[in-house]
Parts: C-alpha cells; sequence; structure tokens
C-alpha cells in the first residue's frame, strides 16, 4: 500500500544548466605534498559564541590552507537536563518543558509530547483536537522554516530575507499569543486535549495569514533562488548521498534532499495525515541548495494541508471524555461533590499513566522527532526521551565539511538547520 | 510471547490504585500482548532461538523483543542486513533505568524505511557490568547516540570510535545525570558546581588528541570508592549548608 | 560583592595631575565643567549602545524578533549587533546557561572593554529558571555583574527594549566623577566567579526554586532524593 504522492520535483535552475556541475573543489590534502604549495595546519575554533553557528555550537577545525582537513564538533554547552527534568515532573507539567526544548516550533514539541502520553493511556483525541493539532503544527512547521529562512540568508549574505521572514513570524507569533497567551512558549497541549478551544476567530485569523504568507514566500524566493551568489556557495556544498544520509540517520527535510522519500507523514501516517493531500518535495543533489528547494516547498505544502484542515474543522468537544485526564468543568466543579474531588484528585496528583512505555514519533519540522515515555503507574515519568533530529543530523557535519572550505562550513551547518536547545536538551 | 521472566514493570510494587474501575480496565488492556505477531519476532526466533529472552508488545502495536547484550551486535546486524527485514534506518539509541538495581535496558528503536515496519530491540545491563558491542559499525547515526547513553548513565560501547563525554564538560566528576541514583541537582553543592565550571577554560578540549595517547575514560569516583560520595575538596567554602549537600541522611522521601 | 574596600576611590590614586583630590573632575563634588561633560559623554554613550548578543536559547529568538523589522530595536541606537566582545557595550545574556558555558560568559565579560553593562534577559539567566537541575547556572549574577534583569520566560521583544531604555537611564545618571569607583576591574577577579560560595549556597537554600518538585515518580524506591536542606526549617 503506497501512500506516497511525490508529484513535485525540484529542479536546478535553468539558468546554470540542467548538466550543473559544482564548481571545481578545493585541493584535497593528498594533493598538497608540493612543499611550495602545502602550508601548516591551523586550528581554529568555531563558537560556542558565534553568530553563525546557530546557537552555541563548537565546532573546532583542523584547516591546511582554507580547506578543511578535519572538524570536530562540540555540543553540550546547552544541556539543561530536561529529561531529568521531566522524572520530577508529572505527566501534565512535562508539557511547559517540551516547548522551551525547540523553541523555534513549540507547538510540534507539545503535540508530540501529548501524543506519545496518549498512545501510552490509550486515549483517541477527539476530532476537532486532531485538526486543531494538525493546523498548528503546520503552522509551527512553516515558523520554524521561516526562521531557518532568514539566518540561512544572512549566513549567505542578505540581510533583506532576514526582516521579510521576521515580518511573517510577528503574525504566527500573534496566532500563538491568541491561543495560548504566550509567544513562544506556548504550552499549548494537555493529554487527552488542548489547553482550551479556539478563541473566536482563530481560525480565521490562520486563514488569513496562510492567504497571505505565500506572497511573501515568493519574494524571498525571488531574491534567493536564481541569486548568482547564493547559487554558488550552496550548489555542490555539503553533499551527501541517500545510503549515507539513510545510515548516517538523517531524517526531515535533509533526508528528503538527498533523494530519499521519507516522511513520517506519508509513512507512518497520524491524526488522519493520509487523508490530507499533499505532497512531500524530494531532492536529487542532497546539498545545500536541494536542502534549501526543499524546506522552500515544504512551507507551500504546509499552507495547503492548513487549508484543508480549516476546510474540514468539525464542531464538537475539543477534549477527550476521559475522566482519568481531564478535569470536570467549573459548573460541576461547584455544584456536586465528586466533582470536586476528582479535580482536587487531578491536580493534586495528577494524570496517571498505567505502566508500559510508548515511542511515538512525528514529522517535526527539523525531521524524525520521536517521543519515548515510560511509566511506572505513577503520576510521573520514569523515563522521558526525546529522540532529538537536529542532534543526529548535525552529527554528519564533520562529514559534510571535510575536505570542503572554511566559508562552506558555514552554509553546510546553516542548511542543517540546527536547534541547539534540543541538540543539547 | 513467552513470559518466563517477567519484565522490569512487573516487578514494580502496584501503583495507587486508579480513581475508578473503567481506568484499571483501560490500562491493562493497554499492555496486553494479544496483539498480532510481528513478522521480525518470528523469524529471528526461529533464527537465534534462546537468544531472543522476551517478547512484548506496548501501547498496543509497539514490538519489543529483548536480546542478551553479548549477541545483540548479531542479532542487530541481521536486522539490518537480512533482505526480509531491511533495518536500515536507525530511529535512536537509548537507555532506561528503573532504579533500586534493576538492570538498565539499552534500547534500540529500528525502522526499515523500504519495507516500512519498526521494532524496538533492548538489551538488558546488569549495573555491576555496563557493557555492550556498539552498532557504529552497523549504523553511523549510532555515534553520538551512544555517546550521549555513556554520558548519561555510563554505558561503555565496546569498539566506539570515539566514547567521550558529549553533553557533559570532560572533566565533569558527579557521575551520570540520568542514572536513578543522581540526584536532580547533582552531587556537589552549587558554590562547588559553580567553583568547578569556572576552573575550567574555554580552550579545553580543542580535540581528543590533547588528552594523549591511551587516555583512560573518565570514571565516577564514588563508585570505584564503595557507593558513597566523596566529600568534596573545597577550601574556600566549608560552611555547614555545603556539607549537607552532600551527606546521605537517611530522609523519608514522601 | 565584598571587593567595596577595593572600589573605594578614596584609597586608590585618583585621574588628572591637578593636586586636587579626584583632580579635575572634583572628586565628589560636582563641578561646573564635569557637569557639562557628564552630559555630553552619557549622551553619546547612552545613544550608541552596541549589543553583544549572547544569545543561547528562547530568549535569542526574541533578542531576534527586537532587532528585527516589527520592533527594530535600531531606533534605540542599537543599529550594530556587535558579535565581537571587543567592540561591544551591553551584554545581552539571553537563555539559560549551563555550567558547560559560565567560562565562556565570564571570558566574554572579561573580553569586553570599558564601559560596559550587562542585561540578563529571561527567568533562565536570571534565576535559573524552571531548571533548578544538575547542569545549569542558577542565575548568572554568580558569574557576572548584572546590571538590568529583563523578566518573563521569554521576556517580549518590548520588555527587552524595556530593558536596554532602563541602561540607558542608568547612564544618563553617572557621572566621571564616579568614574574609577564605576569602571573599576579587579585583574584577580578575571575568570573566577562574581558571587562567593555563601551567595551560591544561599540561591540553592531552603528558598531556592522549585523545591517541592524534587521527588521522581512515588513508585521508584529509591535513594531519597530530597535534601535536608531543601525543608523549610
Amino acid at each position: 500500500m503506497s501512500k506516497r504522492t511525490v508529484e513535485y520535483e525540484v529542479s536546478r535552475t535553468p539558468e546554470m544548466g540542467m548538466d550543473f556541475r559544482p564548481a571545481q573543489g578545493p585541493l584535497s590534502p593528498s594533493e598538497m605534498d608540493d612543499p611550495i604549495l602545502s602550508t601548516e595546519k591551523m586550528l581554529i575554533n568555531v563558537g560556542p559564541q558565534h553568530p553563525a553557528t546557530h546557537g552555541v555550537l563548537r565546532l573546532v577545525l583542523e584547516l591546511d590552507g582554507e580547506t578543511v582537513i578535519r572538524c570536530l564538533p562540540h555540543i553540550g554547552y546547552l544541556h539543561s537536563s530536561f529529561e531529568k527534568l521531566g522524572e520530577y515532573r508529572t505527566w501534565n507539567q512535562v508539557i511547559p518543558l517540551t516547548d522551551r526544548m525547540d523553541y523555534l516550533a513549540p507547538l510540534i514539541y507539545n503535540c508530540a509530547y501529548a501524543m506519545a502520553v496518549e498512545k501510552l493511556m490509550g486515549i483517541e483525541v477527539t476530532e476537532r483536537c486532531k485538526v486543531t493539532r494538525v493546523i498548528m503544527m503546520e503552522m509551527d512547521r512553516i515558523f520554524s522554516h521561516l526562521l531557518w529562512l532568514g539566518t540561512w540568508a544572512i549566513d549567505v549574505g542578505a540581510f533583506t530575507p532576514f526582516l521579510y521572514a521576521f515580518q511573517q513570524r510577528e503574525k504566527v507569533y500573534e496566532l500563538h499569543e491568541a491561543y495560548t497567551g504566550a509567544r513562544i512558549t506556548t504550552s499549548a497541549t494537555r493529554i487527552g486535549g488542548m489547553m482550551s478551544d479556539m478563541p473566536e476567530g482563530w481560525a480565521e485569523g490562520v486563514r488569513q495569514w496562510t492567504n497571505q504568507f505565500p506572497r511573501t514566500l515568493d519574494e524571498i524566493e525571488s531574491l534567493l533562488s536564481h541569486n548568482a551568489i547564493h547559487i554558488g556557495r550552496t550548489q555542490g556544498v555539503g553533499a551527501i548521498g541517500p545510503e549515507d544520509a539513510v545510515n548516517c540517520g538523517l531524517s526531515g527535510p535533509n533526508l528528503r534532499a538527498s533523494g530519499v522519500p521519507y516522511d513520517l507523514r506519508k509513512d507512518r501516517p497520524y491524526y488522519d495525515y493520509e487523508t490530507y493531500e499533499f505532497d512531500v518535495p524530494i531532492g536529487e543533489h542532497g546539498d545545500c541548495y536541494d536542502r534549501y528547494l526543499v524546506r522552500i516547498e515544504e512551507m507551500r505544502q504546509s499552507c495547503r494541508i492548513i487549508h484543508q484542515a480549516l476546510d474540514r474543522l468539525p464542531d464538537g468537544p475539543m477534549n477527550v471524555d476521559d475522566p482519568r485526564v481531564i478535569l470536570p468543568s467549573k459548573t460541576d466543579l461547584m455544584n456536586d461533590m465528586e466533582s470536586m474531588i476528582h479535580h482536587f484528585k487531578l491536580v493534586m496528583e495528577g494524570v496517571q499513566a498505567p505502566p508500559g512505555e510508548s515511542h511515538f514519533s512525528i514529522e517535526g519540522s527539523k525531521g524524525e522527532l520521536g517521543m519515548y515515555v515510560v511509566s511506572d503507574g505513577g503520576s510521573k515519568p520514569v523515563r522521558w526521551r526525546i529522540r532529538p533530529p537536529s542532534f543526529v543530523n548535525l552529527s554528519v557535519i564533520p562529514r559534510l565539511v571535510e575536505g570542503g572550505l572554511l566559508a562552506d562550513v558555514i552554509m553546510v551547518n546553516a542548511s542543517l538547520d540546527i536547534v541547539l536547545g534540543e541538540i543539547d536538551r | 510471547m513467552s513470559d518466563e521472566r517477567p519484565s522490569g514493570f512487573k516487578e514494580v510494587q502496584q501503583g495507587p490504585e486508579a480513581s475508578d474501575p473503567e481506568a484499571s480496565e483501560a490500562s491493562t488492556a493497554v499492555t496486553g500482548v494479544d496483539a498480532e505477531a510481528h513478522p521480525t519476532v518470528d523469524a529471528a526466533r526461529t533464527r537465534f532461538g534462546d537468544a531472543i529472552l522476551r517478547h512484548e508488545v506496548m501501547a498496543g502495536d509497539e514490538h519489543v523483543i529483548f536480546v542478551g547484550p553479548d549477541r545483540s551486535y548479531e542479532i542487530l546486524e541481521w536486522l539490518k542486513e537480512d533482505p526480509d527485514q531491511l533495518y536500515n534506518y536507525l530511529s535512536d539509541v537509548t537507555a532506561v533505568d528503573y532504579g533500586s538495581g534493576r538492570p538498565i535496558q539499552v534500547v534500540y528503536q529500528l525502522y526499515s524505511i523500504p519495507l516500512r515496519h519498526a521494532i524496538r530491540v533492548k538489551a538488558e545491563l546488569p549495573l555491576s557490568h555496563l557493557e555492550i558491542d556498539s552498532v557504529v559499525p552497523l549504523w553511523k547515526a549510532a555515534d553520538w547516540l551512544e555517546r550521549e547513553v555513556y554520558d548519561m548513565f555510563g554505558v561503555t560501547f565496546r569498539n566506539h570510535p570515539d566514547l567521550r563525554r558529549i553533553l557533559m564538560p570532560e572533566a565533569y566528576a558527579e557521575g551520570h545525570p540520568l542514572r536513578k541514583d543522581f540526584p536532580l541537582r547533582g552531587r556537589f553543592s552549587r558554590a562547588e558546581q559553580t567553583r568547578r565550571a569556572l576552573a575550567q577554560a574555554p580552550e579545553d578540549y580543542y580535540v581528543p588528541e590533547d588528552y594523549g595517547p591511551g587516555r583512560e575514560f573518565q570514571k565516577v569516583r564514588w563508585q570505584e570508592l564503595g557507593g558513597e560520595p566523596e566529600p568534596v575538596e573545597t577550601p574556600e567554602s566549608g560552611d555547614p549548608a555545603d556539607e549537607s549537600e552532600h551527606s546521605t541522611d537517611p530522609h523519608e522521601g514522601a | 560583592m565584598s571587593d567595596t574596600a577595593a572600589k573605594d576611590p578614596k584609597t586608590r590614586p585618583s585621574g588628572g595631575g591637578s593636586g586636587l583630590p579626584g583632580g579635575i573632575f572634583g572628586q565628589g563634588t560636582p563641578t561646573f565643567l564635569t557637569t557639562k561633560v557628564d552630559f555630553v559623554v552619557n549622551w553619546a554613550r547612552r545613544n550608541s549602545l552596541w549589543p553583544m548578543p549572547f544569545g543561547t536559547a528562547c530568549c535569542a529568538i526574541e533578542m531576534m524578533s527586537a532587532a528585527a523589522s516589527t520592533h527594530d530595536l535600531a531606533r534605540f541606537g542599537m543599529e550594530r549587533m556587535s558579535f565581537s566582545p571587543r567592540q561591544a557595550d551591553v551584554l545581552i545574556c539571553a537563555g539559560r546557561v549551563p555550567y558547560k558555558l559560565a567560562p565562556v560568559l565570564r571570558r566574554i565579560w572579561d573580553q569586553m572593554p570599558q564601559p560596559k553593562w550587562s542585561v540578563s534577559m529571561g527567568a533562565c539567566a536570571s534565576s535559573g529558571g524552571v531548571f533548578d537541575a544538575y547542569s545549569m547556572v542558577q542565575g548568572i549574577d554568580t558569574i557576572i555583574p548584572v546590571d538590568v534583569y529583563v523578566p518573563g520566560c521569554p521576556p517580549r521583544p518590548e520588555a527587552l527594549i524595556y530593558g536596554l531604555i532602563m541602561i540607558q537611564e542608568k547612564i544618563r545618571g553617572e557621572t566621571l566623577a564616579e568614574h574609577e569607583s564605576l569602571r573599576y576591574e579587579d585583574p584577580e577577579a578575571v575568570g573566577k566567579p562574581k558571587a562567593d560560595a555563601q551567595d551560591v549556597a544561599a540561591l540553592s537554600g531552603p528558598f531556592g526554586n522549585s523545591t517541592i518538585q524534587n521527588r521522581p515518580s512515588g513508585l521508584v524506591p529509591g535513594i531519597p532524593q530530597e535534601r535536608p536542606g531543601d525543608r523549610i526549617p
């Protein structure tokens, strides 16, 4: 049963010709034995406080002239002990931690965690909640890609796309704020539902934003896609083949840029993603430029999904009717004793998950985001593990930059779309 | 589906009772083992026999097989290479510590992109012998994931190309943070942690060779000394508040 | 926090060479010259603050928002984000700081030339926030001196801008007569934590944050996690 519909195929820009070959690469170290040409090796430390490392990543590079012959990433400069803290929080208290982990797409993380716990508890959320979460996740996919696009453009030397992207991000911030009251740290989901129903007019606000957003995307794309500087710095840089990419555990747009059609929304669909009509962009060269094209197209496809989800948004309750996880209504609470006790127990003891474990993977904005929760029957997780997409994506960076130029390190790093909060956790 | 050995969960004491009977019924349904069989599990049983220690189904459709740590590499290699299995995508390597001296489980999440099936493989390591073969030769994705497990749990991966701490500083001397016996705020006092943090130079750890050849992996000192945290040498902070931080006071948990 | 004796300008030689106490800047007593010079110098300083964005986590994203088109930090003289500490005036520490990053933060602060100020943006930088755990610095004021704390998790861009305006107000009140004490740096303190052991211990005392939450799932028997120091006496 093939659920895949790969219609969109990214191709090279016509200006560069279909037989575009990467520019002549730098001399490999083996060619450098000429005593006149060879230089002394040199260690360069990039980070942890460096504007182009997108956080507190630290790369130690060994250079031969301008050629990187060795790259040693050092991470952990933002290790905030999320997984340990999660063992000391009740199931619902973990949710505020999740959005501080990937602050570029907080709602995706909220949803992923809630889904894993719901699967562990055997809860099927309501239709309205499903569709709402789909809208939120796709919105945050765009939200995250926009920040990537802005910083990517800065790294390539263009500042304007950053301003355009942030203008659109501000609109998503407003939507976040309208729903959850916070701009970044949303904490919107609860086990078994959402924090509240949509505020009035929120769906309409999302629709308006989705309608006008592609124009900005076109504008940004017209600045970058056919830009000679951008093409020169990204095409043929940091390429990785499909077998290598799978073996190294790449996921998300980075894997698809290498030509591997692996998207969890199609392969292991959740929340009725199989009923939405959207395409998965697949690259063919696996280089930085393809990663750029794939992400740009993903934003358009996310807009398509949001439109379909808004059209099918059903009425009905947002939260499941399950007394194990959902608080009684305020009216009941004030009127009968049982609801009062119920409310008290849920608040004071927290939700109690049955013994067992569950691993739930969704397609995050960075790649495969897995949440692995282990319960012993108590009100707190025994283990809460995040399968971090950018952590695994970043681990290939030595393979991508070694043998390339120092300037390409910045582009490769930007093209991987990392977020250090989730790498270091 | 042999249940000779109880799983980690069944040894757990009975938890607080659910507030209503429906809840407890639902919880038993989730961990039931009557889900449909997984083809990989049957194939692995016929091929490896007793090396597959047991099989569990979690959360409805998640199949877990337990393997012995000595044969784990062989089984994982078969899972990756066998044309009927083809688990070419290693999604995650992690570990779970259940506390109170129970073995630490190393967990492999496998997925096959061509065949679209998933399985979870677990190996239980006793606390006295935390060693297992590295799977980096099979999946390069395991490189950093195994380093993280080493850092957080102290599990040693044999034949790993570069087994160092990855998230915590190289000179971190408080142990492995995700173990259950590790207190949330660390073993040292905040003052001592701050002092140690500022004592390290930002230039440290340029390249692993800085440590010289034959560098030994850092051990947790109090574990070698018999389970007692050694008193912290704090020449400038000798106030009693600090001392109480790492005294092993038998304090009632509830 | 215990270096007031070293900071006391009376115990240290003063600038200028006029033989007057405090030199031509009139130590402690404003003169016509110093007030006018103060005004010009402070005006120049506060309107061309170059921030050094030490962004680590969520707050860094809000800092980027503040610098982007909608909020436009450049309106307040912060046109140029100075990613090099050598050319920076204000350190904005945005986000959580683990112990592994603490020496880096201290090094960057030591590298910044005087005059310099610092903003602690967000709950995590100011107090550790929700991350009261083994790897996190409980407030960067244990590492470096902090002028303005911006609360919030993360603070809105407006809050950050307000914090920077507070820095500007602080500069407005400075005078060259106090130059020595304001700009004094102890060479011995380079690379050392700002707070001494007792100050740090006070942070993790009975009223440290989230004291009641340091207990794992009640069903996991194990070593008691609660420390005696956590209990309210």
